[in-house]
């Protein structure tokens, strides 16, 4: 299998290297905002880049136009997140008759597995133990995944900075599969962006060690978070599930209540693409005051603080400790 | 028993909501549901359901997630489907159930366009469309407002109604008020769907008011006795689902939707007005008076 997706990537270097002679830039379609942002850096000037679910867009529900398939018909590369994220790519694939190269951005970083019930009633320390119980079985499991898992994977994997560099390597690489002529310029590039996430994850961790482990404790209007729970031991409640098409139930909303309430938690959030009433309604009922928003699967309007990857990550990450710090 | 309950409605201040607003619903449902199954209209709430689509889209994009403003505009368009499809329905060669799919469908298709227009991809069925547990003051005003305004409506004319209900074309010929009770009646239904549609959801707000009424046929011939029958009913099953989403973890709407989905079954079973069981009970007794 890797062998012939090899052989497969040198035939379509061939072609599309034969393809962006004529059209002078290499074509790249991104899934959505978040790998559109990171596709733009890593491409510069020499790829023409569309995006296909824009920002401020819930993925969840994307359908596809005319337009889209049009442009993915004509693309040299697409690049994708996986883990189930884009649940109508496979369909939008073929029908658009795309025959490029396809990157799954997420392939190979270090994904949370979900056991059932992974968002109830977990203390600090718990959920620390069990993160680095799921690493440990993480690290072989990882290996063959690709977008046909079937969903107990939490496909959020870009709130991760660690994860990030992952996806920086893969898309890179498969430009430089595609453009192999620009090789020294997409290189350049890569290394650059890579320096700036690791600049932004030293300002991060400082920023968030702030905050004792014990208060880093948040509501959030949809439970996409996971990556930035791990990596910074936030613990994130949710009343709806992993998914916006979900609907509550009155024993969800009671139970989170309870432990609001229980465990003296302050801070309520509410993301970009979601409904905020059932939140507001919960603030209401506990005294929680309303933090403001985060942005989970969709970058920000280019006018709006959380334009860029890079600073979707700060812009969330200053937000919730302000907040936290606030009500200490 | 008792503890189980009220426990949760005295914890739980969404609860205590969600309970108000379901019994706010139920006023208006049963007396809306009951007419329109008299008028053999029960179908034309899920149809007035997607025909508010353009305008609340367009409420949304003018004002954001903000009752009010997606309020009047899927009222708005409600009303014009309504209104369109009545008087087609009356002036014209077509019956009420065509005009109305026709024009519903044609203000589907605006919606959706509007919708693909200016927001891509969104969910505004979800951000329109809202949830029984997140009942917040302005949705609670508007459910107020919408059961004051549909009982003077019925109040002042209640008599038309059952006139226009019973025998429509004696009516005709006898009042010249026959087609405006018709309107007054189908602006009462777009208002309490929108309404119903924004509180609480689709399924709710239609199941709420169409349930209800077709399980009061079963026990009653008199519209009194159903009306109050469909109350009892919509506000028993809104209780007991409720609670069964408290307890069981299930959906809400879904769960006070199927607990009426469960009176209507025992009904058509059981019910005294030509349920199954009297009818058996009746074609037994007929045998049995020819032998």
């Amino acid at each position: 299998m890797k062998l012939s997706s090899k052989f497969s990537g040198f035939v379509l270097a061939f072609l599309c290297s034969s393809l962006t002679l004529a059209a002078d830039k290499l074509s790249v379609v991104a899934s959505f905002s978040v790998l559109g942002d990171i596709t733009k850096e890593l491409g510069g000037d020499k790829i023409a880049l569309t995006t296909l679910v824009g920002p401020n867009q819930d993925s969840h529900v994307y359908s596809p136009t005319p337009f889209d398939v049009q442009t993915l018909a004509k693309s040299d590369v697409m690049v994708i997140n996986g883990l189930s994220f884009e649940g109508w790519i496979t369909r939008l694939e073929q029908s658009s008759g795309f025959k490029g190269l396809r990157v799954v951005a997420s392939k190979g970083a270090d994904i949370i597995e979900f056991n059932e019930e992974h968002h109830e009633e977990e203390h600090d320390d718990e959920e620390y133990e069990k993160n680095e119980h799921e690493k440990h079985q993480q690290s072989a499991a990882h290996k063959d995944q690709d977008e046909h898992s079937h969903g107990d994977q939490d496909p959020h994997a870009w709130h991760s900075l660690a994860n990030i560099r992952v996806y920086i390597n893969n898309i890179s690489a498969a430009l430089i599969t595609a453009d192999a002529a620009n090789k020294d310029y997409y290189q350049v590039k890569r290394q650059a962006y890579l320096a700036k996430v690791d600049a932004l994850g030293k300002r991060l961790a400082a920023k968030v060690a702030t905050v004792p482990v014990a208060q880093r404790q948040v509501i959030i209007s949809h439970d996409a978070f996971g990556y930035l729970g791990r990596d910074y031991h936030f613990s994130f409640l949710a009343p709806v599930g992993l998914n916006t098409q979900m609907k509550p139930s009155a024993a969800d909303v009671a139970l989170l209540i309870r432990q609001v309430k229980a465990q003296n938690i302050k801070a309520l959030f509410v993301e970009n693409v979601s409904d905020d009433r059932l939140i507001k309604q919960i603030g209401r009922e506990t005294g929680a005051k309303l933090g403001g928003h985060l942005y989970s699967d969709a970058l920000s309007a280019k006018n709006e603080p959380a334009a860029t990857y890079l600073k979707m990550m700060e812009y969330n990450i200053d937000t919730l400790i302000d907040e936290l710090q606030k009500v200490l | 028993m008792i503890d189980l309950v009220l426990s949760p409605f005295i914890e739980f201040e969404f609860m205590q909501r969600a309970l108000f607003g379901c019994l706010l619903l139920s006023i208006n449902g049963s007396l809306i549901g009951v007419f329109l199954l008299l008028k053999r209209m029960s179908l034309s709430g899920d149809a007035i359901a997607h025909a508010i689509l353009p305008g609340a889209a367009t409420g949304y994009f003018f004002a954001g997630l903000n009752v009010l403003a997606m309020s009047v505009g899927g009222l708005i368009a409600g009303v014009l489907v309504a209104f369109l499809s009545g008087i087609t329905a009356r002036k014209t060669n077509t019956s009420e159930d065509s005009a109305l799919a026709s024009y519903y469908l044609c203000s589907l298709a605006l919606g959706v366009l509007i919708i693909s227009m200016k927001g891509g991809s969104v969910d505004l069925l979800h951000v329109l469309f809202g949830s029984i547990l997140a009942l917040d003051n302005d949705t609670l005003y508007l459910l107020y407002f919408n059961s004051a305004l549909c009982l003077l409506g019925f109040c002042c004319c209640y008599r038309f109604l059952v006139m226009d209900c019973s025998d429509s074309v004696f009516f005709k010929g006898l009042s010249k008020y026959s087609g405006y009770s018709h309107y007054l009646f189908l602006f009462l239904l777009v208002f309490n769907l929108v309404a119903g549609f924004h509180a609480l959801g689709t399924l709710m707000a239609v199941g709420v008011t169409v349930l209800p009424a077709a399980t009061a046929k079963y026990w009653s011939n008199r519209i009194e006795g159903m009306l109050l029958i469909a109350f009892v009913v919509a506000v028993v099953g809104a209780l007991l689902g409720l609670l069964s989403s408290y307890y069981f973890r299930l959906p809400s709407s879904s769960a006070i939707v199927l607990w009426l989905g469960v009176f209507f079954l025992l009904s058509v079973l059981l019910g005294t007005q030509g349920g199954v069981l009297r009818l058996v009970e009746r074609k037994a007794k007929l045998n049995e008076e020819i032998l």
